[in-house]
């Protein structure tokens, strides 16, 4: 073993150089030019300053905005230094007890609505950072964000409609409305009068 | 269960099988030293690779062939100098550069840099710490990036060299470890890497070296946005099937994963070497019907368990139903078990996803497998248990499927009292104790240290757990919180990473053990495998006769099929109906 433990150190090292500096260094540099926006994050900046990400979400809790998923990441949820689910099982109290707390909380924000709670809309995210929610979960919302902006609700779900992506190539995944995006939309086209 | 659910499902697998071919003859070629198309621009690295680190070269230029026991020290010595290299980064990480956010080295004990070395240098990368909190932008990308290729290479030479031992006959030589290292390094993981890279990229995967970034949310809140250099792991990440996340969320997280297109990426480059190698493997010994029939064999079972986590992640649960959740899917929400799963993905991507990643040693996770349902949730850890051959890790699918086919040989071979063969190669008593080793060795690690975790009791103001008994780190009450340990043992050695991550691993007690179930899982698995290559190499090709056993048609699948099934069951079966089973029976 001691007669292979030359090239194993070398070995090592000149991999380390190679694909631990050259190569992250490298797919950087290129990226950068390339992918500029995505590379850094996606950024959306409002007035000049960066106003979130497109892709991790964050906390709306105010009825004039469509609301996230619930949120496992840190102690306030939406924490993008603390990404991570509830790991509550299927059969844990603290889940029900979670669910039955927030079904409730969701009927009582939005009293119009009276079909099934949308699958995403109660429970969190793997991430803790969903960007998006179901567009059934968006429409369950769309009465109470049109109440709380003075706007039809026909009005709303035009700019829900506008801004719920389909499957990828019409195929991949599920479709999905981005919450940011979507409340950003909102300020623009029904901004709220004060 | 939805058409387009379905259909994503066999989308996936029609990719894999178009690249089978293509990749397993490039890869078989690369293996044995011959050109390829990448030769031109990698054939004066390669060199400059074994001129710089001292690899013997043999006459003609070659690097020397190398009988098993030295080919095993090969990788010994190199498994164990590049795990003290990264046990010091991460000690040392306040002092090194690529550090914005100024990690010290407070962050990572001695204890979980072990685990953390121990974890990437065998392609378990299980984490028992969060990332983005942890470590340095430096030991990401010159450890663990570096680990991610290394393990890899290294695991798909070890298959190759098993394979030559039934390829050779009448030699002592099994090839050479540095050799396969370099090629499999240089002309598969790092080019497929460079282009997996820069795709998931666009997709939105971020690639910077940027302290993170403050921004102030619409309704006025500081909000801090992690950064990194992640494309460049992710790729490699997928690609070897090692699984760790540069995030805690791991493939879950939007800045790994962005979208459906970035998740059949990274779903697609868990399989594809692994399937390939199957072909490879066929080419080598001179009969792709040979690696055809391990492909349909692994076909099956991964099909088995795509439908079984897919039925009931769509099912759901009585609780979720109960508080007015839809659980059926319709054209604007996917309904069912969305709790730990992203909106993106929904069901069908987050069950294939569990079901691609366990079959694999990947480990990587679009979703939380801990909020899994009972027998959703039993697909990836019965994965693991079968022993991550279904595809499997790169190389270590390859040769654990290998050595059920010596067993299954053996079954059929004690059913007609003839001794067995496999591709010409008597299967005598030296084969099938090695293998029966290595399959003991595994089963023993995962239930001894499971069992040991969920009994072990902890005095108060110890170095090793908090007081109370070591079950008490669990997240979840009863059968589930016997499941999360069993699948950190299961996961740690079956070299698989992912995790029931509810469980707080991260304390002196889970870390060692679990970096010893690791290193048990990995070596002593390799070991006698690397026995089997050597005596195998030595033995003479025996003509096929009328006697002779065909090992590429339909009834050897079923058999090693069966095998594999058997032999997982009957290992497990006491545990599992103890944790996911009775936990479905509570529902």
């Amino acid at each position: 073993m001691l007669s292979e433990l030359k090239p194993a150190i070398l070995i090592t090292m000149f991999f380390t150089l190679l694909t631990g500096i050259f190569y992250p260094l490298a797919i950087t540099g290129a990226a950068q030019p390339l992918f500029h926006r995505q590379a850094n994050g996606s950024l959306i900046l409002v007035n000049g300053e960066p106003a979130g990400s497109e892709l991790i979400g964050q906390n709306f809790a105010k009825p004039e905005y469509f609301h996230p998923r619930p949120s496992a990441a840190g102690m306030n949820g939406y924490d993008p230094t603390a990404s991570g689910g509830s790991n509550l099982g299927p059969t844990n109290p603290a889940l029900s007890d979670r669910l039955t707390k927030d079904a409730a909380q969701f009927r009582k924000d939005n009293p119009d609505f009276d079909g099934p709670i949308p699958a995403d809309a109660v429970t969190t995210s793997a991430s803790g950072l969903d960007p998006e929610i179901s567009p059934a979960n968006a429409l369950a919302q769309a009465a109470r964000v049109a109440k709380a902006r003075n706007a039809s609700r026909a009005e709303v779900e035009s700019l829900v409609a506008a801004n719920t992506a389909s499957r990828d190539f019409g195929v991949l995944g599920e479709p999905r409305v981005n919450v940011l995006k979507l409340n950003l939309a909102l300020d623009r086209s029904l901004p709220v009068k004060r | 269960m939805t058409a387009n659910g379905w259909l994503q499902i066999a989308l996936f697998f029609a990719l894999i099988l178009a690249c089978t071919k293509p990749l397993g003859v490039f890869i078989a070629s690369v293996m044995e030293g011959k050109r390829t198309f990448l030769s031109p621009l990698l054939g004066p690295l390669e060199r400059l690779t074994y001129r710089v680190c001292g690899v013997r070269l043999d006459a003609e230029g070659q690097p020397e062939e190398q009988t098993w026991t030295r080919y095993s020290a090969a990788l010994l010595a190199f498994s164990g100098f590049s795990a003290v290299l990264l046990y010091a980064m991460q000690r040392m990480q306040a002092w090194l550069p690529f550090n914005p956010q100024a990690f010290s080295q407070n962050n990572v004990s001695p204890d979980l840099a072990f685990n953390t070395s121990v974890s990437f240098t065998t392609n378990t990368n299980w984490q028992s710490y969060v990332p983005e909190q942890t470590l340095s932008y430096f030991v990401q990308m010159a450890g663990l990036t570096v680990h991610n290729f290394l393990s890899a290479a290294a695991g798909l030479g070890i298959a190759v060299a098993l394979v030559r031992g039934f390829a050779r006959q009448s030699v002592k030589t099994i090839g050479n470890f540095w050799a396969d290292l370099t090629r499999a390094t240089l002309y598969v993981l790092l080019p497929a890497s460079v282009i997996a890279a820069l795709v998931l990229c666009s997709q939105g995967v971020i690639q910077n070296l940027s302290a993170y970034t403050t921004v102030t949310t619409l309704e006025g809140v500081k909000q801090v946005i992690a950064q990194g250099p992640v494309a460049s792991q992710e790729a490699i990440k997928m690609l070897g099937t090692n699984g760790g996340g540069f995030f805690n969320a791991n493939s879950a997280h939007p800045f790994e994963n962005p979208t459906p297109f970035s998740n059949l990426i990274e779903m697609f480059l868990i399989f594809l070497i692994p399937a390939a190698l199957t072909y490879t493997f066929g080419k080598m010994v001179r009969d792709t019907r040979q690696g055809w029939a391990l492909f349909a064999a692994m076909t099956v079972l991964w099909l088995g368990g795509v439908v079984t986590a897919y039925y009931f992640e769509q099912k759901g649960t009585p609780m979720l139903a109960k508080a007015g959740i839809a659980m059926q899917a319709d054209a604007a929400q996917s309904g069912g078990n969305m709790e730990g799963k992203e909106t993106r993905f929904g069901i069908a991507n987050s069950a294939l996803f569990a079901t691609a990643t366990t079959d694999a040693s990947c480990g990587a996770v679009n979703a939380m497998h801990d909020s899994f349902t009972p027998l959703g949730g039993l697909v990836p850890l019965f994965n693991i248990q079968l022993g991550e051959v279904v595809f499997g890790g790169v190389g270590a699918g390859l040769y654990g499927m290998l050595m059920f086919a010596i067993l299954a040989v053996f079954i059929s071979g004690l059913m007609v009292g003839r001794t067995p063969e496999y591709l010409g190669k008597k299967i005598e008593q030296k084969e099938v104790k090695m293998a029966m080793i290595a399959m003991l060795v595994l089963a023993a690690s995962v239930l001894l240290f499971a069992g040991a975790s969920s009994v072990a009791p902890f005095v108060k103001g110890g170095y090793w757990n908090a007081p109370g008994p070591a079950a008490a780190n669990t997240n979840n009450p009863g059968a589930h919180g016997l499941s999360e340990i069993l699948y950190a043992y299961t996961s740690a050695t079956g070299n698989n990473g992912s995790a029931l991550a509810g469980l707080n691993a991260n304390t002196p007690w889970y870390n060692v053990t679990l970096g010893l179930a690791m290193l048990i899982g990995r070596f002593l698995m390799l070991l006698p495998l690397l026995a089997v290559a050597g005596s195998l190499a030595a033995k003479r090709q025996v003509p096929v006769s009328a006697g002779t056993f065909p090992t590429h048609g339909p009834l050897f699948v079923g058999l090693l099929i069966g095998v594999v099934i058997i032999v997982g069951a009957l290992t497990y079966f006491p545990a599992l109906s103890l944790g996911p089973i009775v936990e479905h029976l509570m529902l």
